[in-house]
């Protein structure tokens, strides 16, 4: 199985997927040129973390519009797994991928901290691995990743259990303490309603070895390579 | 003579300078040509006040690849094929005008001179100052500075480290922002920025030239400022995201054998990058104004040269690769255009089509006159250094430990997560310690090494004593790394004082430089790269002297690194170094400001305890026997128990601790050259024999653990409250 990681103009977690996936875990991963539109031997696409095109106009408002874009929404339909992280997340909000959108934080700044993330669904393709109710910790790096949707779309984000990680404390309770950054709902991670695409703000590719603090994020990674 | 005084105020030059060219020229300078020397001759460029003083420093050493001024940055090797390129400069100027594009691009540049030499820059730090956050201005600057710092380098995904940040009433009108720089690179894809090789191409690419930042280097860093509304249009604009691309596609062109350097356009634009590179690969070159690509029209060539938009590139590519450059360039959809050509006449020839404007001998530009006055102590400096400790009065018990929570809420020591927290500090995967302790460690891929990273300087201590303090500045810095478990590498320094043409100023500029001199002497630590921003004053109201020093420090095994808070109950605490009370360290330190409102005395420092000190602390921390390491500064003794007590969330008890001496100045005094560290019981034995080895003072202050701070008869604190108050210290203005 092959991993893609897509690289826009301004991205920049490419490389730390990279090094997660390939140095970390040993799977085999290439990185994708946003002007590439043949995505047939890849299994999983990855959207990284970055500023695509200087998170200028909006985050990710530019980069949905990369011919990439045209070829992943295929590749979706085909029942593929596309994760977002971060820019990524944002890029498939604006592309219509994944419903909502990711606002500027409440604060009104740029959030770099270590959060807990409860894991509210562990029946996806992207959380098989982790138990049920699982605490992980790992970084968030954002200013715009307050998650935000009308009533009725989170209505059915929750009674079809897409919201699969919200904001926690290390004990997993949600509460508005353990929530960086207003998102709704303390939601910090969905996947649509078909189940193969997941968005998350949080960076689990910052936490893949116990020397930077955590290797929780490798959860997601291997999920994703027993699914496959 | 024609030249009219607002023509050279505008460039900073003296009429004995003008003088000087017409001579060296044997005629009179043209516009363009003027406007060539006033850029280079200036002291952001030219350094005329501060060269003659710099060569004290100890610029070489084993590991040294690169000294100040041969290239952008400073070069050292640590092995396994890799180098480290540091640099740190002052964007202090532009940040008190335009605080948020100030400090933005002040990132943008000093990350500029890391990938021009073909390394990829792996951690950013700041060295921050302001006047009091009481004052609504100040609390605009701070919030501008740290914002903008964080807009650009977040956007370049570079970790940013932290620094540190003060407060003092001096930089009111000036507030001080320096940004560093780390870049690492195999050794041999170093690229170095000089134009040689006749008929090879100047490519200049990135961001159009516009008229922004005219005047930046010999206006806005070379002389005080006095109206600063005026001053605005100087300062540019930046637009990381462009930069990003940059990064990406010269890290690229560095692999490969098609050019044969880079220079990145900072201060004095299109003419010190090309003169500059120019002036190191001894040959000529040839620009014509009219390939620039422009942002606006009719701009003149002055103004063309002279530009400092942000985000250019020159790329000096050999004769034949012009495609294959390009196509790089294309790839990251840059603008690239060849605006001249390297010549072999030893002249900067700027043309305009086919007519000449600037015709200067290379070397006429590159030498400008240097200055060097004898100064004697100014007599104020006397006065605040005889200071009597005994006209302020003692503490009493009691009022112990409200004092110890009013130093911990102080903006000067009170955490600064508020700042760091807006940097993004862990893209990349090497962060192993983040900001908030004594240095940040960053650990190699590939290898078993790390590096720490730490900014240190105390204006406060420089306006007192400049030379002892010089010595602390470097001191200390070490004494964070060692503190890391690192062996200190190299230093990259920003002086940032007053008008040098002033005695006083110029008296302090070279009393820091001998004392930081003798403390890298001391410490074995060479200065590979810096740069000087003087002029820091408004309305004859100078700062403090302000040196700053960026350490890099080397562990080499990454899983022996140490941190500042405590780590098991149980721990018991030492003092390593000199634990007698000195009433004379209270001169200087925080508590005399803030309690008695006094800036008064004269810090001291014994550079011999001191190295030993370092080698005791590496030692112990090489061998896996100290659990936390945290050094003395701010606040003193008490205080650095506290932070190790809050960094750790364990308390702190101290039964049998016979407070000698004066009470404030044992708890408060911030006598140099000691660290607090914790240790499991069953290795106690083995510090102390290392300690006595090193001939360092070793002392038990007391044992680690329950949720006070308690040192018996004196203070007692739960941690909660002191940690409220120390959390919430900055970030209340934030």
């Amino acid at each position: 199985m092959k991993f893609g990681i897509v690289v826009f103009p301004g991205t920049w977690s490419d490389r730390d997927c990279y090094y997660a996936l390939n140095d970390v875990l040993g799977q085999e991963v290439d990185y994708i040129w946003h002007k590439e539109t043949d995505l047939s031997k890849y299994d999983c696409i990855i959207l990284p973390g970055g500023f695509s095109y200087g998170d200028y106009l909006r985050p990710g408002a530019i980069a949905r519009f990369s011919p990439v874009m045209a070829s992943i929404e295929r590749f979706v339909c085909q029942d593929r797994l596309v994760i977002g992280i971060c820019n990524g997340f944002q890029v498939l909000c604006e592309a219509g991928l994944l419903p909502g959108a990711l606002l500027r934080n409440d604060h009104l700044q740029y959030r770099c901290q270590r959060v807990q993330l409860k894991v509210e669904n562990n029946s996806s393709p992207f959380t098989s691995q982790c138990k049920g109710e699982q605490v992980l910790r790992m970084p968030i790096s954002h200013y715009e990743g307050r998650y935000y949707a009308d009533d009725v779309t989170l209505a059915e984000l929750e009674a079809n259990n897409c919201v699969v990680f919200r904001y926690s404390t290390s004990t997993g309770d949600i509460t508005e303490a353990a929530n960086p950054n207003g998102s709704l709902h303390n939601i910090a991670g969905i996947i649509n309603k078909k189940g193969n695409v997941l968005g998350m703000m949080p960076h689990p590719e910052r936490a893949c070895e116990p020397i930077l603090g955590s290797n929780d994020g490798n959860l997601i990674w291997e999920s994703i390579v027993v699914h496959l | 003579m024609s030249i009219s005084k607002e023509i050279l105020d505008k460039i900073a030059l003296s009429r004995r300078e003008y003088q000087l060219i017409v001579e060296r020229l044997g005629r009179e300078p043209s516009e363009v040509e003027l406007g060539m020397f006033g850029s280079l001759w200036s002291e952001h460029c030219g350094y005329k006040h501060s060269k003659a003083l710099l060569k004290h420093l100890p610029l070489g050493g084993q590991r040294v690849m690169v000294r100040p001024g041969e290239e952008n940055a400073g070069v050292v090797d640590i092995g396994d094929g890799l180098v480290l390129v540091m640099k740190m400069e002052s964007h202090n100027h532009p940040s008190a005008i335009e605080p948020y594009q100030g400090a933005a691009t002040g990132v943008g540049g000093i990350v500029r001179d890391i990938f021009t030499m073909g390394a990829r820059p792996i951690a950013l730090l700041n060295s921050l100052r302001f006047g009091p956050l009481s004052d609504l201005h100040n609390r605009y600057l701070f919030g501008g500075v740290v914002g903008g710092i964080a807009s650009y380098g977040n956007c370049l995904g570079i970790p940013d480290m932290g620094g540190e940040v003060f407060f003092a009433d001096c930089y009111s009108a000036n507030p001080l922002v320096n940004a560093l720089c780390l870049g690492v690179a195999e050794g041999k894809n170093l690229v170095k920025a000089r134009a040689y090789g006749e008929g090879n191409l100047l490519m200049l690419v990135g961001a159009d030239t516009g008229r922004d930042g005219l005047h930046g280097a010999s206006g806005l860093a070379s002389r005080t400022f006095e109206e600063e509304r005026e001053l605005r249009p100087t300062v540019q604009v930046g637009n990381p995201f462009l930069e990003k691309l940059l990064i990406e596609a010269c890290l690229e062109l560095a692999e490969t054998d098609w050019i044969a350097g880079m220079q990145d356009l900072g201060a004095a634009g299109l003419t010190s990058a090309a003169v500059e590179s120019a002036a190191r690969g001894k040959g000529g070159i040839e620009i014509d104004v009219l390939k620039v690509p422009r942002r606006e029209k009719g701009m003149t060539p002055y103004e063309v040269m002279l530009s400092e938009s942000q985000e250019r590139m020159l790329v000096i590519v050999k004769k034949g690769y012009q495609d294959k450059v390009r196509a790089v360039f294309d790839h990251w959809e840059l603008h690239s255009d060849v605006i001249g050509q390297v010549t072999v006449d030893g002249l900067a020839r700027i043309k305009e089509g086919e007519k000449v404007v600037a015709e200067v001998p290379m070397n006429l530009l590159t030498s400008p006159p240097l200055y060097r006055r004898r100064v004697k102590k100014p007599r104020w400096l006397d006065e605040l250094q005889s200071f009597n400790v005994t006209s302020v009065p003692d503490l009493s018990p009691r009022e112990v430990g409200p004092v110890l929570l009013r130093l911990l809420a102080s903006p000067n020591i009170a955490s600064r997560h508020s700042v760091y927290r807006q940097y993004d500090h862990q893209v990349g995967d090497n962060a192993v310690v983040l900001p908030g302790n004594d240095a940040a460690v960053l650990r190699l891929k590939g290898t078993k090494k790390a590096i720490s990273l730490t900014t240190d300087g105390n204006g406060r201590y420089c306006y007192l004593n400049p030379y002892v303090s010089g010595a602390i500045t470097v001191a200390e810095a070490a004494r964070n790394s060692a503190c890391s478990g690192a062996q200190p590498l190299a230093i990259t320094d920003c002086l940032n004082l007053g008008n040098p043409e002033r005695d006083d100023i110029y008296y302090q500029l070279k009393e820091c430089i001998a004392g930081m001199a003798r403390a890298c002497r001391k410490l074995r630590i060479p200065v590979i790269s810096g740069n000087v921003s003087l002029y820091n004053e408004t309305r004859d109201e100078a700062i403090y002297p302000t040196p700053v020093v960026g350490m890099v420090g080397l562990i080499e095994d990454v899983t022996r690194h140490c941190t500042s808070g405590f780590k098991e109950e149980g721990g018991l605490v030492f003092l390593l170094g000199d634990n007698r009370t000195v009433d004379s360290s209270l001169g200087g330190s925080e508590y005399l400001e803030l309690v008695h409102s006094l800036v008064k005395g004269s810090p001291s420092i014994d550079l011999d305890l001191e190295k030993r000190l370092h080698r005791c602390c590496l030692e112990a921390i090489k061998r896996g026997i100290i659990n936390s390491a945290h050094d003395c500064s701010e606040g003193g003794l008490a205080v650095s128990l506290a932070e190790s007590c809050l960094l750790g969330g364990l308390g702190f008890n101290s039964r049998s601790w016979n407070l000698e001496g004066r009470l404030d100045a044992a708890l408060f005094g911030e006598a140099q050259s000691r660290i607090v560290v914790s240790v499991a019981p069953k290795l106690a034995a083995k510090l102390e024999a290392i300690a006595s080895k090193w001939q360092v003072p070793v002392r038990k202050l007391g044992v680690v653990g329950g949720g006070r701070f308690i040192i018996e008869g004196y203070i007692d604190l739960s941690l909660e409250e002191a940690r409220e108050v120390w959390w919430g210290g900055l970030e209340k203005y934030q």
